[in-house]
């Protein structure tokens, strides 16, 4: 097992106007974030809003820099501040977002937004571009007279397995998904999931998986990283987190996490009755 | 004797390609003191058939129904005037996205007010007094301060609690609360959802909760109804639907869920079920 992509000590500051005649303030949205993920694996973060979790997937995916510390994709250092990131570094790390409504160009057909990442990329033919942007649909589930539809013609599922060809296009080995399934129904939820499990088999992929769910990121991941307040909490596999986490925000995350677990449900509905006949 | 009773409910929607139903022959039946949740994915027509009841839809919407009594009153023939002494005061609702539902160029305290002054008639120092200790019974930390505040200056959650407290002002009988917690951290749907729960304990109110959420039904529920299309394909009390669901889409939506996964795969709903469109 090689680790694919490592973070040392990352730090992120956003500067924001204190107002009128004040000063400008620093927040640092990210304390000092180290992991290390290993190909073929998945990497779950998890943390509620403004924990600094979609600010670290924008670093990882090497959108904005970091303020300090050392970003690693298969052993190399990477500081896009001083180099600019090269077209066979931007292939190796892409990015999924949470809103397929809001992620896609309502412009543009199917076809242009797979073929786009080609273009900017690679110097790949035209012919050969629509070729593999008809055989990725297929592999998402889509179909190859997709081709040439808007994406308003599409579901919320259907739009989100375009994003996810869209991302697959450069054949990177590193995906980032942020929130990747949290503005789907249930139904088609479970779908896109598995989706992803057979294309990280098919493509060894390794996935940074961004998400507030902790159901789902308990089918799904295989490390998970609880972070609060830009810090990490905690840290271990998922088996251990589920079963015996350690950390107190952890443990409040769990606990707060609705199941439907029948015999939670019993306890509840006793409580209820009881509660009524007292009541009466 | 059921405070709420609606039978054969129809929506429709003119629409350039025609009418659209988006409700097909709902029945809702909820009763003083009892939660009802009514779950079901998007386009299900949860949403739609309370806005019906609450007068809310736009005019664009035919709707038809055979009964809508609340509390023995027949709603569809009541005239405007009757309807809105009911709407607001004995039957409020509370909606998905607080921060958008609340009017931002008003502070919080004035909206809460508003509410006071219309259906109670209290003014002045006695509607603040009032809303006052509406905002510390739903738990808003430092309440004289917030009271002043503008929508944006508090947090989703706050602006939820906000949003209850303008619903519960008239002590009303009915609470429609609808995806109340979709757009909030899973701690802060925890401390709303037992608020909306401690309140409806101690105000014994109807509660009908619209969500999509089975982790949220398990938590709140008595009993619960399922739709899909506009259709209701299932209803029981929620010990018996999460036990033995009868209609396979229950079946299957409760095997989609991640905490139900066996082994490496997850059901879909497709694989559980396919037709009944």
């Amino acid at each position: 097992m090689s680790v694919i992509l490592e973070g040392r000590d990352i730090t992120r500051d956003y500067i924001v106007s204190g107002g009128f005649l004040r000063g400008a303030k620093t927040i640092r949205a990210l304390h000092g974030i180290s992991f290390s993920l290993e190909q073929g694996k998945t990497l779950a973060i998890v943390g509620e809003s403004g924990c600094g979790k979609s600010t670290l997937a924008r670093i990882l995916t090497l959108i904005d820099p970091a303020n300090s510390g050392d970003l690693y994709i298969q052993g190399e250092k990477i500081d896009i501040k001083e180099t600019k990131v090269t077209s066979a570094l931007r292939a190796k790390v892409q990015i999924v977002f949470q809103n397929p409504y809001s992620s896609l160009n309502p412009r543009q057909k199917v076809g242009e937004v797979l073929t786009e990442p080609l273009i900017i990329n690679t110097d790949i033919p035209a012919k050969e571009r629509r070729k593999r942007a008809e055989e990725m649909l297929e592999k998402v589930g889509l179909e190859r007279q997709h081709y040439n539809r808007y994406p308003h013609m599409f579901s919320g599922d259907q739009r989100q397995r375009i994003a996810i060809a869209r991302a697959l296009m450069l054949n990177p080995q590193i995906l980032v998904l942020d929130e990747p399934v949290s503005a789907l129904d249930l139904s088609v939820q479970a779908q896109v999931l598995n989706l992803l499990k057979d294309l990280q088999d098919e493509f060894d992929l390794s996935y940074i998986f961004v998400s507030h769910d902790l159901s789902v990121v308990r089918y799904f991941a295989d490390e998970v990283m609880v972070m609060n307040a830009g810090e990490v909490v905690e840290y271990a596999s998922r088996d251990q987190i589920f079963a015996n986490p350690q950390h107190e925000y952890t443990k409040t995350l769990l606990a707060a996490t609705p199941i439907a677990d029948v015999e939670k449900i019993r306890e509840r509905v006793e409580r209820r009755k009881a509660f009524l006949a007292a009541e009466s | 004797m059921s405070l709420l009773k609606i039978r054969n409910l129809t929506v429709e929607f003119d629409t350039a390609q025609g009418a659209f139903r988006a409700v097909d022959g709902i029945d809702v039946e909820v009763s003083g003191r009892e939660v009802l949740a009514i779950v079901g994915e998007s386009g299900s027509g949860k949403s739609v058939s309370m806005l019906a009841v609450m007068g809310l839809l736009p005019p664009t919407a035919t709707i038809t129904a055979d009964e809508i009594t609340y509390d023995g009153r027949d709603m569809l023939k009541m005239s405007g005037r009757e309807r809105r002494q009911i709407i607001g005061k004995e039957i409020s609702m509370i909606f998905q996205e607080p921060i958008s539902s609340l009017n931002p160029s008003f502070t919080c305290g004035y909206q809460v007010e508003e509410v006071l002054t219309r259906h109670l008639g209290l003014k002045g120092k006695h509607a603040r007094k009032r809303a006052l200790e509406l905002f510390e019974q739903v738990g808003i930390p430092d309440p004289e301060r917030r009271l002043n505040s503008y929508p944006h200056q508090l947090s989703g959650g706050q602006c939820q609690r906000v949003m209850i407290a303008m619903a519960i002002a008239c002590k009303p009988r009915l609470l429609i609360a609808d995806e109340p917690t979709t757009a909030l951290d899973v701690t802060i749907q925890k401390q709303i959802l037992d608020l909306l729960m401690s309140l409806q304990e101690e105000y014994g109110m109807g509660l009908i909760m619209i969500t999509h959420d089975m982790g949220v039904v398990a938590e709140t529920a008595d009993r619960v109804s399922v739709q899909f299309k506009g259709r209701k394909l299932e209803e029981a009390d929620v010990l018996s639907l999460f036990e033995n669901p009868q209609h396979p889409y229950t079946r299957a939506l409760l095997a989609a869920l991640p905490e139900n996964a066996t082994g490496d795969r997850l059901l879909t709903v497709a694989d559980g079920w396919e037709g009944v469109q």
